[in-house]
């Protein structure tokens, strides 16, 4: 039985810069997002116990053929993507229905875990878009994976309780970032990652075209920063300002 | 005009959803399932409300709830979907837009009408930006986030009717179900907060940081890694895109480095000071005040010195 993962090359935000308040994305690095990567771990966390493959599928624009090498590195096993530079900035929708179809490539596939939310977008729908898309049964907020014959087993963390739930496989498990702390791969483990099998299509390629953009962006724009950024030297002066802006004293 | 289809399982949230809901649709529909108190509270704020009693309908079956909702939506011919933005919440989102063939927003913090398009406002990249974004489609969800609506006060006209969904043998079982503890802490409403950080080193230094918080009046708050993978503050504390979004008048940020997911939850907060050891370190560029030291160090001082 192998294991899907799905992961979104994003753009490292760590590095972006914001000019007039239009956020800056020439020369800014693609990379997977954070939760993504916690997703992989997990997969490949199972496949160590149970067997099978970690198969990464994603879709993106032509770097992405290079991005996915981070998840090969870190324990992915082969590479299923659509790579394409009309799709380097896909909505929910559209990734949806691409990944569906890639996902459906896989034939003996017995999860498909998700990370819940995307490094820019953090929209977090994808998972479940694709769960319906595939007319499979799906479990959020997913804190510990465990697998028990055809049926898994999962934590699932919500703001004021917690579940312990049961489904047949397969399924789409969709993860918090608190289930594990991905590994840093070997140099070997990057220099093999080059190697392993990847399948690559383009739009065109696609059974059936994705689905139309569903939304229109009006603006977007970072918010006005205007700090006085006074540079302090002591404890003794932030005491001072603490006083002055009212915070301790006089009450 | 359109009617507007409000769920939220937390009857809270289902009724900020409401007081949003007014904002866009001319008539305001809420679903229940499985909670009659719930029913009635709705109704009592003066909406239509279906009323879903099927108890193999289980909240964590998302699919199964998704399809309840979608059955709720074509009866009360809601066109427009609003759920929360909570866990559940932005689960069941992904699987009623495939279903309605709708586009969605999520985390939307507010929503303006113009020439009867709806606008929603997010944050996007992160939270480094704000955007403000329309659905194309004629279907629409729209994800609202929690408290950035009041919750809906009581009005008259309201109803509630007995609704029977179609749902398929249950997938998703649920073998125990525990309350967390949840920390009954507000740092959303705190006037102050001490926020720290990975530069933070240990138990011993956040009791000092607790004691700071309290001189001050204020709450101890944290960026993600301390709750997520340290573990050393609850996830009530975490500021940030997956923690709360905080105003305070003052926030002390200590030993945080300021990426855009923390950035965005305290970037409201009418002045702050930062400590850090690092002078380049991003969250200096949004700071009134800055103090370049061990924030460990500085704690201790503190602690004493007020
Ligand atoms: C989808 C997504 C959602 C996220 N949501 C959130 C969120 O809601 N909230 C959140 O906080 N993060 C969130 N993150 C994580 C976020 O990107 C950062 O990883 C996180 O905010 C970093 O926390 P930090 O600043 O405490 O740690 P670091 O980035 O490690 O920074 C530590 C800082 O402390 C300084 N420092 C170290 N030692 C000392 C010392 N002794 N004295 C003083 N300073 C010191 C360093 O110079 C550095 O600036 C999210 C990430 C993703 C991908």
């Amino acid at each position: 039985m192998d294991i899907v993962v799905a992961m979104k090359q994003v753009p490292d935000l760590q590095q972006l810069r914001i000019r007039n308040r239009e956020p800056v994305m020439a020369d800014v690095p693609l990379t997977f997002g954070k939760i993504d990567k916690n997703a992989l771990e997990a997969a490949v966390l199972l496949k160590e116990e149970h067997g099978g493959e970690v198969v990464v599928v994603a879709a993106g624009s032509e770097e992405l053929e290079d991005t996915i090498k981070e998840a090969m590195a870190a324990g992915g096993d082969r590479s299923i993507m659509l790579a394409d530079d009309k799709a380097g900035d896909l909505d929910s929708a559209e990734s949806a229905e691409i990944l569906a179809q890639l996902i459906k490539q896989v034939d003996d596939c017995g999860l498909i875990i998700f990370g819940e939310g995307s490094g820019d977008n953090y929209s977090g729908q994808v998972g479940s878009r694709v769960a319906e898309k595939l007319d499979l049964p799906q479990v959020g907020s997913v804190t510990q994976i465990i697998i028990d014959g055809e049926k898994l087993r999962l934590t699932r963390s919500l703001e004021d309780s917690v579940e312990i739930v049961e489904v047949m496989m397969p399924a789409v498990v969709i993860v918090t970032a608190d289930l594990n702390e991905p590994r840093i791969p070997s140099v070997s483990q990057v220099l093999k990652a080059g190697r392993k099998p990847k399948e690559i299509i383009s739009l065109d390629e696609l059974e059936q075209p994705a689905a139309e953009k569903t939304l229109t962006t009006l603006s977007n724009l970072a918010p006005e920063v205007n700090r006085k950024r006074i540079t302090i030297k002591s404890v003794e002066e932030l005491v001072e300002i603490l006083k002055t802006e009212g915070f301790v004293g006089g009450n | 005009m359109a009617n507007v289809l409000v769920f939220s399982d937390k009857t809270r949230l289902a009724a900020e959803l409401i007081t949003a809901a007014e904002t866009i649709g001319d008539a305001v529909w809420a679903v229940t399932v499985n909670d009659e108190m719930q029913a009635r509270e709705l109704a009592s704020y003066g909406v239509k409300v279906l009323k879903i009693d099927v108890p193999e309908l289980c909240l964590a079956d998302t699919a199964a709830v998704a399809a309840a909702i979608y059955q709720a939506a074509e009866h009360a011919a809601a066109d427009t979907v609003l759920l929360a933005a909570n866990r559940a919440g932005k689960e069941i989102a992904g699987r009623l837009v495939q279903m309605m063939g709708a586009g969605c927003l999520a985390d939307v913090k507010a929503v303006n009408t113009d020439k009867g398009e709806i606008i929603g406002v997010r944050n996007a990249l992160g939270g480094a930006t704000v955007a403000e974004q329309v659905i194309k489609t004629a279907k629409k969800v729209l994800v609202i986030s929690p408290k950035a609506f009041s919750p809906a006060p009581q009005g008259p006209g309201g109803s509630m009717e007995d609704f029977s969904v179609n749902v398929k043998t249950p997938r998703v079982k649920v073998v125990e179900t525990r309350e967390k503890k949840v920390e009954s802490v507000d740092i959303e409403a705190a006037e102050v907060l001490v926020v720290v950080g990975q530069g933070l080193d240990g138990m011993e230094t956040l009791a000092q940081a607790e004691d700071v918080a309290q001189k001050l009046n204020g709450e101890v708050a944290c960026s993600k890694p301390l709750a997520t993978d340290k573990k050393w503050l609850s996830e009530a504390r975490v500021v940030g895109i997956s923690g709360k979004i905080c105003q305070p008048e003052l926030a002390v940020i200590m030993g945080i480095s300021g990426q855009v997911q923390f950035s965005v939850g305290i970037r409201d907060a009418k002045t702050i000071i930062t400590v850090n050891n690092d002078e380049n370190a991003p969250i200096c560029e949004m700071s009134d005040y800055i103090l370049t030291a061990d924030m460990n160090q500085v704690l201790a001082e503190l602690s004493k010195g007020l």
